[in-house]
């Protein structure tokens, strides 16, 4: 898309088959507007993400990562979004200590007729991200940096 | 250790039922100890505790799981015993635990630093107080305060948590739960940009040589582990400083709620990368929302196994 080149950033969700990606298709049917910055990954249940897939997928150079899930109490499979939402509340504690902003990460719950809601969260999102910039990248090892801790070490 | 003869005396009348009981012994020079395997009467009399055991033993049980395993631990080994008994990944009827009070470990990497690398270790002899060494022909005394382990100036459970026999005097614990996280909170403290950077840094020294994993008594995937498993192919073989650093993640998201700050991992890095400050800062966030510590009841579920409707602690985000 070079019309949007260097406007876009990349930003990855995950979300749950039976409520948050019928939600997102509700808001494309609605032809409600939103930014374009968001690649879905479609997972049966927000308790098939592995905390780690997040992980991953920042450090692998993605600007910001969003997951959503049906609401508790609504889970197709009744009981995993309630282990993905301690899961996730962990990792969005952790995150700060690897250096990465903890806005860079989100999780909520959007429910399949929820459009409107759906809309709104990744609105918000794609601005916090945009206001955070484009993330740091892992290109490679920082000899820089490596240096000044062996001298510090010494 | 003042109590050493009770203890081979508990570890020898017990042996006759047991295939195997695991302690430590004289290493390869006067200042390591290394694990040992007592079979025999003879074995046992080779047995030694003292500050130079560091090793958590609790590592070998899942492999030993089936044999009759006795067991000699400190404090925070037992904790490990604890979590690898409520995971059911030894059973209680198979492991008997010889308990005693710790009164803390040396670590190594401080004494090199004093010491220096200047040669052959002569002679070590610990007591309470002191670390007495001959190296090269040098005699170094080194305090212990100065060589104690970081882990044990912080230690609130010096006693086994859990034993079948239990050696000597208990040691009152001092330190509190918020003293064993202060270099966290200076960690924390960092920009996260200086953080970012740190990793950076710390993880390109890694050489991947899974030392961490080995040591740590809760990795039991052993052969299975993620990291070397081309499906799913997590990290590829590349000695790229992001491999390295994921691997670092993986193992610290995999103790959530599980890891009982025994060190072990930090103590088996060859390049010292200060890995257990992921743990720690995993730990916290459990007490902190779950207020749960790993490795105390064999009873309970760890949290991230379980659930409640509404999490009163959790605090989601308005959008």
């Amino acid at each position: 898309m070079p019309v949007l080149e260097g406007k876009e950033l990349r930003i990855v969700g995950f979300l749950c088959n039976w409520c948050s990606y019928g939600g997102a298709d509700t808001a494309g049917v609605g032809r409600f507007t939103q930014p374009t910055d968001l690649r879905i990954i479609k997972v049966p249940c927000s308790g098939r993400i592995d905390p780690l897939f997040i992980v991953k997928t920042l450090m692998s150079g993605a600007d910001g990562v969003l997951v959503s899930g049906c609401h508790p109490n609504d889970c197709h499979y009744a009981e995993g979004n309630f282990y993905a939402r301690r899961r996730l509340e962990m990792l969005k504690r952790f995150i700060p200590m690897l250096g990465i902003d903890p806005e860079r990460f989100d999780y909520t719950w959007v429910s399949a007729s929820e459009g409107q809601r759906w809309q709104e969260v990744v609105t918000k999102f794609t601005e916090q991200i945009h206001k955070l910039g484009p993330a740091r990248k892992i290109e490679g090892p920082d000899a820089e940096a490596t240096l000044k801790l062996m001298e510090e070490s010494l | 250790m003042k109590n050493l003869e009770d203890l081979k005396k508990q570890i020898k009348d017990g042996l006759s039922e047991l295939d195997v009981v695991i302690g430590w012994t004289d290493s390869f020079d006067p200042l390591h100890a290394t694990p040992h395997f007592m079979r025999s009467e003879a074995d046992v009399d080779k047995l030694k505790v003292d500050a130079l055991c560091v090793h958590n033993l609790a590592t070998y049980l899942p492999s030993l799981k089936g044999k009759k395993v006795g067991i000699v631990v400190k404090g925070c080994d037992s904790r490990s015993v604890v979590e690898l008994l409520q995971e059911n990944l030894i059973s209680r009827e198979d492991v008997t635990i010889f308990g005693f009070g710790c009164s803390g470990v040396v670590d190594q990497v401080k004494i090199r630093r004093a010491v220096g690398e200047a040669g052959m270790v002569e002679s070590c002899e610990v007591s309470g107080t002191e670390v007495k060494l001959t190296v090269a022909g040098k005699e170094h005394k080194l305090p212990m305060a100065d060589v104690i382990a970081d882990k044990c100036q912080t230690c609130r459970y010096p006693n086994a948590v859990l034993s079948d026999q239990f050696v000597g005097e208990e040691i009152k614990p001092t330190a509190s739960f918020e003293d064993g996280y202060k270099d966290l909170e200076e960690f924390e403290a960092k920009s996260t940009e200086e953080k970012f950077t740190f990793w950076l840094g710390e993880m390109d020294r890694c050489i991947r040589c899974y030392a961490c994993r080995n040591a740590c008594p809760m990795c039991v995937c052993r052969d299975h582990c993620v990291a070397q498993s081309r499906d799913p192919h997590w990290l590829s073989q590349e000695a790229h400083v992001r491999d390295k650093w994921m691997f670092q993640v993986i193992h610290a998201y995999h103790l959530t709620g599980r890891c009982t700050e025994c060190g072990e991992c930090q103590r088996a890095c060859p390049v010292d990368i200060p890995i257990l400050l992921f743990k720690k800062k995993f730990n916290k966030e459990i007490k902190e929302v779950f207020n749960y510590e790993a490795g105390l009841d064999p009873e309970a579920t760890p949290p991230l196994q379980t659930f409640k409707i509404d999490e009163p602690t959790i605090k989601e985000k308005e959008w």
